[in-house]
């Protein structure tokens, strides 16, 4: 039989069963972004807007421009700003799951915070759109709670207002800061479980108080599912090209900047040149949350 | 401590709670407003409820066209990803080899990248390649990240399966295949089942890779993001955006009801 020969030859068996997927990620997905990282020292011609594979640094150092390091800076400032926010809302979710639910209230709990991170993307950014438009439900209740003139206040504040709840950089992070907060949740409640029970009787049998063994015991233990958390919602908010179109200040995102330059101007250089930063801080992101101990929270 | 349990303080409970309203307040928005019975607004308090938008959406030809594209990327990209991501998973669940550290690395690689470095990069190499975009480059794009669910799922099962069941089947006489139908196989099934329905609903939803390998294809999500774009159809858009989210949240909790508890599969005890 052949396959026994092949359990007996079990690096060709090892061989034979890896192919496929190797040739896959190996090809396909790895080649493709060698690939890109290639195209990103190709020339662009603006005047005849062709792509030549002549080696160039050009496409690097037109990042450091003030208007593209603007969209880098905006960008991380914006990720920075949801990822603390995520965590703050977060924690006492994640606490209160941890520390006191059992059986049927925590099944709920895990299906609630769930079903919608799992829910469509594009529904969720919809309907935010719908949530935060003029005239729509988030006006509605601000003006039954009667702080109509609180909103116009804080709209007119510089950097985070605007003309509108959805054309601001407030409705912006909202948005961001909704979608990817069960990515948060789950692994800060993860890591506040692995506590172990006996270290809370020994820091109450020393006489700590319940918020002094909250800070220095939980706290600290639970820091890497804070960090862990915090990839996933700094590098989706980094990547993302859909809510800055959907909602917020018409200036360009890391996002929006590599589909319009490989899109509508096809500046697939100037594109590849822009994803490198993403890739290089995601990258020095999860070296140091690597020290921090994230990845065993995961 | 007390056997009963600690409780939490009340603003504990308030916040926690109130985090849970803050998760489900839009999707009980989209569900409220596909019934709603304007047709050019948003605004709120709702004036009427009608199931007419559900009839129109259900006669319009190009809903149906990406509604009918989106299940067949899907269940395409699905079967693409149970394959390799089985494969795969069989091969690096329990071997030791040189760069054994370097593949597991790389099927994290897509999840772990923003999704627009996933789209641009298959559509610069489609590009190189000739490749024209089509189906098949949507399928292609999607399968890559569900590759990675279903790896992740089976991975997580085989570790968890007591090897010595193989080695006993292998003792009895059995032969790789055989071994593969009657032990291993049986073990994974609820494995590949929650993973392919992850990959399904995963694939349905997915946007990002999506716009950059479609071409001139629309999938569902696509048709929704042009309506965003200009909104002229809002019931409409309103009635697809139920339907996108039903046909993904409900498999998704099959797949949880069928993973839970699998935990405590035989041996894990060891």
């Amino acid at each position: 039989m052949i396959s026994n020969l092949l359990y007996r030859r079990s690096t060709l068996r090892l061989l034979l069963l890896l192919t496929p997927p190797l040739l896959w990620f190996g090809v396909v997905y790895l080649g493709s972004l060698l690939a890109l990282l290639a195209q990103s020292f190709y020339t662009f011609d603006d005047f005849t807007m062709e792509v030549t594979p002549e080696l160039t640094w050009i496409n690097y150092t037109a990042l450091l421009d003030d208007a593209n390091a603007d969209i880098v800076l905006r960008t991380v400032g914006m990720a920075a700003a949801v990822t603390v926010a995520s965590a703050v809302v977060a924690f006492p979710i994640a606490y209160y799951v941890a520390r006191y639910t059992e059986g049927l209230r925590k099944g709920l709990f895990y299906v609630a915070i769930m079903l919608p991170m799992w829910a469509s993307y594009i529904v969720k950014a919809y309907a935010w759109t719908v949530i935060l438009t003029k005239g729509g439900i988030l006006y509605w209740f601000i003006g039954k709670l009667g702080l109509t003139g609180a909103l116009e206040w804080v709209l007119e504040l510089p950097y985070v207002g605007g003309t509108s709840l959805s054309t601001s950089n407030i409705g912006r992070f909202l948005v961001f800061t909704y979608v990817w907060l069960p990515f948060m949740i789950l692994p800060i409640q993860a890591s506040i479980e692995r506590v172990p029970p006996q270290l809370l009787q020994a820091s109450a049998d020393l006489g700590a108080r319940p918020a002094q063994t909250f800070r220095t015991v939980i706290l600290p233990l639970s820091f890497p599912g804070v960090v862990a958390g915090s990839i996933f919602t700094f590098s989706l908010t980094l990547g993302d090209y859909i809510i800055p179109q959907l909602v917020g200040p018409p200036g360009l995102f890391i996002g929006t900047m590599v589909y319009t330059q490989q899109g509508s101007i096809g500046n697939l250089p100037m594109a590849a040149a822009f994803t490198v930063v993403p890739i290089l801080i995601v990258g020095a992101y999860l070296a140091i949350a690597r020290r921090l101990g994230a990845f065993d929270a995961l | 401590m007390r056997s009963d349990g600690p409780r939490a303080p009340w603003w504990l409970k308030l916040l926690a709670w109130g985090g849970l309203v803050f998760l489900h307040f839009p999707i009980v928005v989209v569900c409220v407003y596909a019934f709603n019975t304007e047709e050019s607004a948003f605004t709120f308090p709702l004036k009427g409820f009608t199931l007419r938008w559900f009839q129109v959406a259900s006669e319009r030809e190009d809903v149906l066209e990406a509604l009918g594209l989106s299940l067949k990327v899907a269940v395409a990209a699905t079967a693409l990803a149970l394959v390799l991501g089985t494969l795969a998973a069989l091969v690096l669940a329990r071997r030791q080899f040189l760069g054994r550290e370097a593949l597991t690395l790389m099927f994290a690689l897509p999840i772990a990248l923003p999704g627009i470095i996933t789209g641009i990069s298959l559509l610069s190499a489609f590009k190189l390649a000739d490749v024209p975009l089509s189906f098949w480059t949507i399928a292609a794009g999607h399968a890559t990240f569900c590759l990675v669910v279903v790896y992740n799922n089976v991975v997580a099962r085989l570790r968890r399966m007591p090897y010595s069941l193989v080695e006993a089947s292998m003792d009895l006489g059995a032969d790789g295949l055989r071994t593969f139908r009657h032990v291993l196989l049986p073990q994974m099934a609820t494995a590949l089942l929650a993973g392919g329905i992850l990959a399904f609903a995963l694939s349905f939803d997915e946007i990002i890779v999506t716009t950059f390998t479609a071409g001139h294809e629309r999938t569902l999500p696509i048709w929704m993001l042009n309506q965003l774009g200009r909104p002229r159809d809002v019931p409409v858009t309103n009635v697809v955006a139920l339907v996108v989210m039903v046909i993904t949240a409900v498999p998704l909790l099959l797949a949880w009801r069928l993973t839970r508890g699998t935990e405590q599969v035989a041996g894990s005890s060891k």
